[in-house]
């Protein structure tokens, strides 16, 4: 009983029950259709790669994880969301596609210039705009809602500008493999893997998350105590922009072209909605980076299994707002209170 | 005399969890009377103006206003605004963004017969207001077109025109000029003429002997007593406010007074200054020597403090530190010079609430390190459990988060980190405020101590024994100017309260 209860009180205990939950609707709904109950985990190779709904949630939940990333770290730091992200992914598309393909060509089946041209212009690209936002809220003090609204309204429009309103196709096999397959693994996979390793050495071996959350619970303190708040707060934003710039990337590579219009469309509220779901505070402070991405692969695998369900794609929002409330009401303080009550009134009872 | 009173309060009393925050306070006020309101920070002044507009509930006591039968209790600040008792606060607080007759009549604006608001008769009635009390403002334009002490003067028109009987000025005075304190004391004497009460809360000595009548004096929630001006010369102010109840340390009387001029400067400060906060001053710091800095809370004690050590960037002057120019923009600057600030709000500046003790103990040094040096865990852990067990800090274990600690023991957590920098320096504002008394001690030991290992100290305290044990030197400032020093065998508590006060002047 002692034990139920100290796994309960795990701060990563909600978040994981989350996403069980996801999964138990698929292994209802495939029991109720007289498939296998766990067809959801099955994985299988097919055309030499990986196949499976599990292989699908994380490889299409690889652009909203690296998102979580960056947005856990604003979040902590500025106790407020970059919304620009989205926009920032399809300014990514823009600029890689628009650098490889030579300027006003929609079309292209050589590279005009290198390919690691265009993916580290892009993301320097993507940095830049981190830096814009960060200097705002950072430096000049401007709320992160209404900082990063400018470039929310702008990335996508200056992408459009960029590729005069058209897809840029860049057919060329290597412009792929960040999208595609790396042998039989999806190379997305491969990118998140990586993003996460670099950011879980980063926070194990500098006291940036000392920093971070230092100057989010309380920045006034945190500058006493030596910390540059202002600076740390750029920096959030900084890595915000990179990550940005990194989930941009293999979208781009996914569908070969600069589809400025649709790349990390709405995306930035899916990042954010990771990092509520990983049962981190809006309001900044302590993070948890696993709670993020936990959360990120709970919202891609409530995707994956509405089309596993074959919800119709204009109702699936409706569907995923539905399962997106039960997640947020059991997290809910107000609920966890009512339960602890409950509890606590049973354990009364018992021992009376 | 007894019809003139417009204003009673008897027997109030009132409690804060573990707090009494008022104990049988007794309040008059007479028509035409401007009285002020005085006490140190926690005395009970707020306390008391807000059980008297209906912010606070009181347990016991009753109030009585002039032309009212029987006790009044006022539900909240709207009810007691209508029975003639208004308030402005230090910050004005009216619409900046709307006209100056808007904002006087706010919530009650003339209407026409079609029930929209009659803007003709608001601002004819507006500028007959600003007339009468002879005030140079257009009552079409924004307020916020105009200065902060006319706005304030908008907010007690807006008072006076709601027939008030009885005004409450709580501290309007902290962000006016001089020029602008002299506008508004002009104005209060107007009022004070056509028979209203004013209730006058500052922490400035001067204005009160400019403009009031009679001072009353609050200390730790206890009526001091209620005493015309000509009656309480400065000093006896001070006397009354700081209070001679000291506290059960004697015992660490030291060789504090031992003269430390002769040993090596530390730190030179030459013409220091922060706009608003504190006039420039000149302060030399000794190795090993512990300087007090006294002064009525505003007087700008903490704000000299801050300017030093990069808190509050200087805006005008030069800092050396051991012979050397330095140059101090924010905390880090100084710290890498050996500084280090226990500020006085220890929750809004002090502790980090959300991490572990282990955490805010290692805070300081992780800042010097740089943000790619990581302290190791195992040196965190040895550092935590070290300064845990030095000063005793009482934690169920280092990983506890700091916030769920006494306030003593958070006080000793940021004086840990600061120990744990080894600095050469440290400030110390009011390090023993709301601690109990064994702490306290414990805290001005290890200030003697610090000193005698060679480190220089400042040490700010509004409680005049404990720095009378702990200094070598007084620094005494007043309305945000330094204005002299005492030392050593100079040092007692007439001088001291002479000082603040400002002389002995009556």
């Amino acid at each position: 009983m002692s034990k139920l209860k100290a796994l309960t009180h795990r701060k990563l205990f909600l978040p994981i029950v989350s996403m069980i939950l996801v999964m138990l609707i698929n292994v209802i709904y495939d029991t109720a259709t007289g498939s296998a109950p766990f067809s959801f985990f099955y994985i299988t190779v097919k055309n030499g790669v990986l196949y499976g709904r599990l292989i699908d949630v994380l490889n299409r939940g690889s652009e909203i994880a690296i998102l979580a990333i960056g947005m856990t770290i604003v979040v902590s730091a500025s106790a407020g969301t970059d919304i620009s992200v989205g926009s920032v992914m399809a300014l990514y598309s823009a600029v890689c596609c628009v650098t490889l393909a030579g300027f006003g060509v929609t079309n292209t089946s050589t590279y005009a210039r290198p390919l690691i041209v265009g993916i580290l212009l892009g993301i320097l690209v993507c940095v830049l705009c981190g830096a814009i936002n960060g200097f705002f809220v950072a430096y000049l003090n401007i709320q992160p809602m209404v900082a990063t609204l400018i470039l929310w309204s702008a990335g996508r429009a200056i992408g459009l500008l960029l590729c005069n309103s058209q897809y840029v196709y860049i057919r060329v096999p290597s412009f792929r493999v960040i999208g595609g397959y790396i042998g039989f693994l999806p190379t997305p996979i491969l990118v998140v893997a990586i993003c996460i390793t670099v950011m879980t050495l980063f926070l194990k071996f500098t006291a940036l998350g000392t920093y971070v959350q230092s100057v989010g619970i309380n920045k006034k303190a945190a500058r006493i105590a030596g910390f540059n708040s202002a600076r740390i707060i750029f920096l959030a934003y900084v890595i915000c922009g990179l990550c940005a710039g990194l989930a941009g990337m293999v979208a781009t590579s996914r569908i070969y072209s600069a589809d400025t219009n649709n790349i990390g469309l709405n995306m930035e509220l899916d990042a954010i909605l990771s990092v509520a779901l990983g049962g981190n505070s809006l309001a900044g402070g302590k993070f948890s980076l696993a709670g993020s991405l936990i959360g990120a692969y709970t919202i891609q695998a409530i995707t994956t299994t509405m089309y596993a369900l074959g919800v119709d794609p204009a109702q699936a929002p409706v569907f995923k707002a539905v399962v997106v409330l039960i997640i947020v009401v059991i997290q809910a303080q107000p609920v966890k209170d009512f339960f602890a009550a409950r509890a606590a009134r049973k354990a009364v009872k018992e021992a009376a | 005399m007894e019809d003139n009173v417009i204003l009673t309060m008897r027997g109030i009393c009132m409690t804060f969890p573990g707090v009494k925050a008022l104990d049988h306070v007794d309040f008059t006020l007479r028509k035409g009377e401007i009285m002020a309101l005085m006490g140190e920070n926690g005395a009970g002044k707020s306390t008391l103006i807000k059980c008297l507009t209906g912010v606070n509930k009181y347990e016991a006591g009753e109030i009585h206003l002039e032309g009212i039968k029987g006790a009044i209790v006022n539900k909240d600040t709207l009810d007691a605004q209508k029975k003639g008792i208004s308030t402005v606060y230090q910050e004005v607080n009216l619409c900046p963004n709307l006209s100056v007759a808007e904002n006087l009549f706010i919530g009650r604006e003339p209407m026409t017969k079609f029930h929209t608001v009659d803007r003709r008769a608001m601002n004819k009635r507006a500028e007959e207001l600003m007339k009468s009390l002879n005030l140079p403002v257009d009552v079409r334009r924004k307020l916020e077109d105009y200065s902060i002490a006319l706005q304030e003067m908008v907010a007690i028109a807006r008072a006076v025109d709601m027939d008030s009987k009885v005004l409450i000025l709580d501290e309007p005075t902290s962000s006016l000029d001089d020029q602008e304190v002299e506008k508004l004391f002009t104005m209060m004497r107007a009022l004070k003429k056509k028979g209203v009460g004013i209730i006058f809360v500052t922490h400035f000595l001067e204005q009160v002997y400019e403009v009031c009548d009679s001072i009353t004096v609050l200390r730790n929630g206890r009526l001091v007593g209620s005493y015309p001006v000509a009656e309480l010369p400065r000093v006896r102010l001070v006397a009354a406010m700081l209070g001679k109840d000291f506290d059960d340390l004697a015992a660490i009387k030291t060789d504090s007074t031992e003269d430390k001029s002769k040993a090596p400067v530390y730190l030179e400060a030459k013409g220091l200054s922060h706009t608003g906060t504190i006039k420039p001053f000149d302060l030399t710091i000794h190795k090993g020597e512990v300087i007090g800095l006294t002064g009525l809370l505003g007087s700008g004690r903490s704000e000299m403090a801050r300017v030093i050590y990069g808190a509050d960037r200087a805006s005008t002057g030069s800092i050396s530190i051991n012979g050397k120019p330095s140059k101090i923009k924010a905390p880090i600057d100084s710290m890498m010079l050996g500084m280090g600030m226990l500020p006085d709000d220890r929750k809004v500046e002090g502790i980090i609430g959300d991490l572990s003790v282990r955490e805010n103990i290692c805070l300081a040094i992780q800042a010097k390190a740089g943000i790619f040096k990581k302290i190791p865990m195992q040196k965190q852990i040895e550092i935590a459990d070290k300064y845990i067990k030095l000063l005793e800090i009482k934690t169920a274990s280092r990983e506890t988060l700091v916030k769920q600690l006494s306030g003593g023991n958070q006080q000793k957590v940021i004086l840990a980190r600061w120990l744990a920098t080894n600095c050469d320096f440290l400030i110390l504002d009011e390090p023993t405020r709301g601690i109990d008394i064994g702490t306290k001690t414990e805290i001005q030991k290890l200030v003697i101590q610090l000193a005698k290992e060679g480190k220089s100290l400042i040490f700010i305290s509004s409680e005049i024994e404990e720095m009378l044990r702990t200094c070598n030197r007084m620094v005494v400032l007043r309305d945000g100017a330094k204005v002299g020093e005492i030392e050593g065998r100079d040092m007692n508590q007439m001088s001291v309260m002479d000082a603040i006060a400002g002389g002995a002047e009556k």
